[in-house]
């Protein structure tokens, strides 16, 4: 069932036109794939589906409701979490305060209550643990390394806990023995019901990963399928390489 | 969601904060300090610098709880100073009161309206970020200089207004101002400690790291910088008050001052900006010195050159404040008392396996 949805989005940026009529679904509870070459609008996407741009024209729909103009609080209060390409963390509160911020949803009264609540804490706690990083809950953020600082922004997603993660490029810098624990990350909350929709250009994480591969090529969809169809597809191939294999050959 | 560690096997991580007890302790001797301050010193003229303290140290808690935990650097609070200040010197005149002891029932009076009016000024400015935000809060302080200046009828433009003065003994003259400066000034240090514990001060902290990011994990930022903003009015309009029964004039260029944001802001910078008490000490060091020194060397304004000085001295030195240097002293202090922790426990075995 497509829990999230793009149809016929266009969005261009003064002459460059990022996505072109693109129309793709999203499976519920599936870990899906978004490959594509450099500028092929993976991340244009990403900022239109959760109301970071809106789009020249076409509508994004999230369990069948239009949320095609919504802001990014809106989005993520309707149960859409993302990370970004480059980190966005808090650098200079502590990692503890950071998990906590993701769980501020609540009324103004209720935002005077003391932030660390037992409950609250315990949630935090266990969201850090989930990603490794208890150990370092008092330290700020902005000293964790790289590849923390992406598991940090995941693990405040996370405490949120939303039904659909965006991941724009989870693997970008980060180490082999991080990857394959984020990796299983990934993969234990998608069995407890969390769709992904992961950006990313390593491929062995992407195909080892995912349940659907879906192809971007000049601002639209150029296929979608499962990893081992979309591996060796030619148009995808021509696409990543710029020449058609065979002609080459 | 299912971990692999539980919470008995958690790892605890060292604590970086300086121990409630050491915290506490400065807390209560500081509080008696200020307490037996005028009584010890009571001299007029030293009672009066502590006085401009404890105007300061309310109005520049007051700026802190907006600038300090937003990072969104407002250099027109001095608007609401001056509301402060013709709201007194208006309304006493108005409502005929005697000076005295009934005149302080004006602060809340201030605080009011110094809130009111901080409403609409918050919905234009905080439209707008970083440079932009700060040259139009410098814009509307001048705007309000010039309403000062212009609306003659009401605010005796460029003559000023006069606010009457209590007779009350020389010797004793200066101990309500203080006293009732020292209680606004725990409200608003009580107010911001409680503001920085809340889920509330954890968004502004978020707002000032990456507003947009915060917006984005759902935190309504309007809302939340639009309330601080308001807070922080309160206390400038009860500092403009205390001011201007303690002066007992008020004039256009000294309400609405663009030196008075400046030297705001030079007090929280130099105790540390963004933290509870860090700006509470930063003017209590600061205004005392301005004071101090204007006393001592005012004649040729060398007294200027000398707070210069000083100022660059503590920026020197510590250029986070007086409170982060003093936190990054005790987080070093632990860091090396974990170190050699580990280090004992690491030669401990080895040392016994060798006399083995």
């Amino acid at each position: 069932m497509t829990l999230l949805g793009v149809n016929n989005i266009s969005k261009s940026y003064g002459g460059i036109q990022a996505l072109r009529e693109c129309t793709m679904n999203f499976q519920e509870g599936a870990i899906n794939g978004l490959i594509g070459p450099n500028g092929s609008g993976k991340t244009t996407l990403f900022n239109v589906m959760t109301g970071y741009e809106t789009p020249d024209s076409g509508t994004v729909t999230f369990r069948g409701n239009d949320i095609t103009n919504a802001t990014p609080d809106e989005v993520f209060a309707s149960g859409i979490g993302r990370t970004f390409q480059l980190t966005r963390i808090f650098p200079r509160l502590t990692v503890i305060e950071n998990v906590h911020i993701a769980a501020q949803r609540q009324g103004f009264l209720a935002q005077l209550r003391q932030w660390s609540q037992p409950d609250e804490r315990a949630r935090a706690l266990e969201s850090l643990d989930f990603v490794g990083l208890t150990k370092l809950s008092r330290e700020p953020a902005g000293s964790l390394s790289y590849g923390q600082q992406k598991l940090l922004e995941f693990a405040f997603i996370m405490v949120a806990e939303p039904k659909v993660m965006l991941l724009d490029e989870p693997a970008g810098g980060v180490n082999p023995t991080l990857l394959k624990h984020l990796g299983g990350r990934i993969k234990e909350l998608n069995k407890s019901g969390v769709t992904f929709i992961i950006v990313e250009h390593d491929m062995e994480f992407v195909m080892g990963i995912c349940d659907q591969v879906s192809v971007m090529h000049q601002g639209h969809a150029l296929l979608e399928g499962k990893p081992d169809i979309v591996r060796n597809d030619p148009a995808v191939l021509e696409a990543y390489l710029g020449t058609d294999m065979s002609e080459a050959e | 969601m299912s971990t692999d560690i539980t919470t008995s096997q958690r790892p605890t991580p060292p604590s970086y904060e300086v121990p409630k007890v050491y915290r506490y302790g400065a807390l209560i001797v500081g509080f008696f300090a200020l307490v037996i301050f005028p009584l010890v010193f009571n001299n007029p003229t030293i009672s009066t610098i502590g006085v401009f303290a404890m105007i300061f140290l309310m109005a520049v808690t007051g700026w802190n709880i907006f600038s300090g935990y937003t990072g969104y650097i407002a250099l027109g609070h001095a608007v609401f100073f001056g509301i402060g200040q013709y709201a007194t010197a208006m309304l006493s005149s108005y409502w005929h009161i005697n000076p005295g002891m009934w005149t302080f029932v004006l602060i809340p009076v201030s605080m009011i309206l110094a809130g009111i009016a901080a409403i609409p000024i918050g919905f234009m400015i905080l439209r707008v970020r970083k440079h932009t935000f700060i040259v139009l809060t410098i814009a509307l302080m001048f705007i309000f200089q010039l309403f000062a200046y212009n609306l003659r009828s009401w605010t005796g433009g460029s003559q000023g207004l006069e606010v009457g003065q209590p007779g009350w003994d020389g010797s004793v003259f200066n101990l309500p101002y203080y006293y009732v400066g020292l209680f606004v000034a725990i409200i608003a240090i009580i107010t911001s400690f409680m503001i920085r514990r809340s889920k509330f001060g954890l968004s502004l902290l978020a707002i000032r790291d990456d507003e947009d990011r915060a917006r984005s994990l759902g935190i309504n930022t309007t809302r939340s910088k639009l309330i601080a903003f308001i807070i922080s009015a309160v206390f400038l309009g009860a500092a403009g008050c205390i001011y201007a029964m303690f002066v007992g004039s008020v004039y256009p260029q000294f309400s609405f001052d663009p030196a008075f944001d400046l030297e705001l802001s030079i007090m929280a910078f130099a105790g540390g900006l963004g933290t509870i008490l860090g700006p509470s000490l930063g003017a209590l060091i600061i205004s005392a010195a301005q004071q101090y020194f204007l006393i001592s060397f005012g004649g040729a304004n060398v007294f200027l050159i000398v707070y210069g000085a000083l100022f660059i001295v503590i920026l020197r030195l510590l250029p986070g404040g007086v409170v982060p240097a003093i936190s990054d002293k005790w987080r070093s202090h632990v860091v090396r008392k974990e170190q050699r922790k580990l280090d004992a426990e690491i030669q401990g075995p080895a040392e016994g396996g060798a006399k083995k």
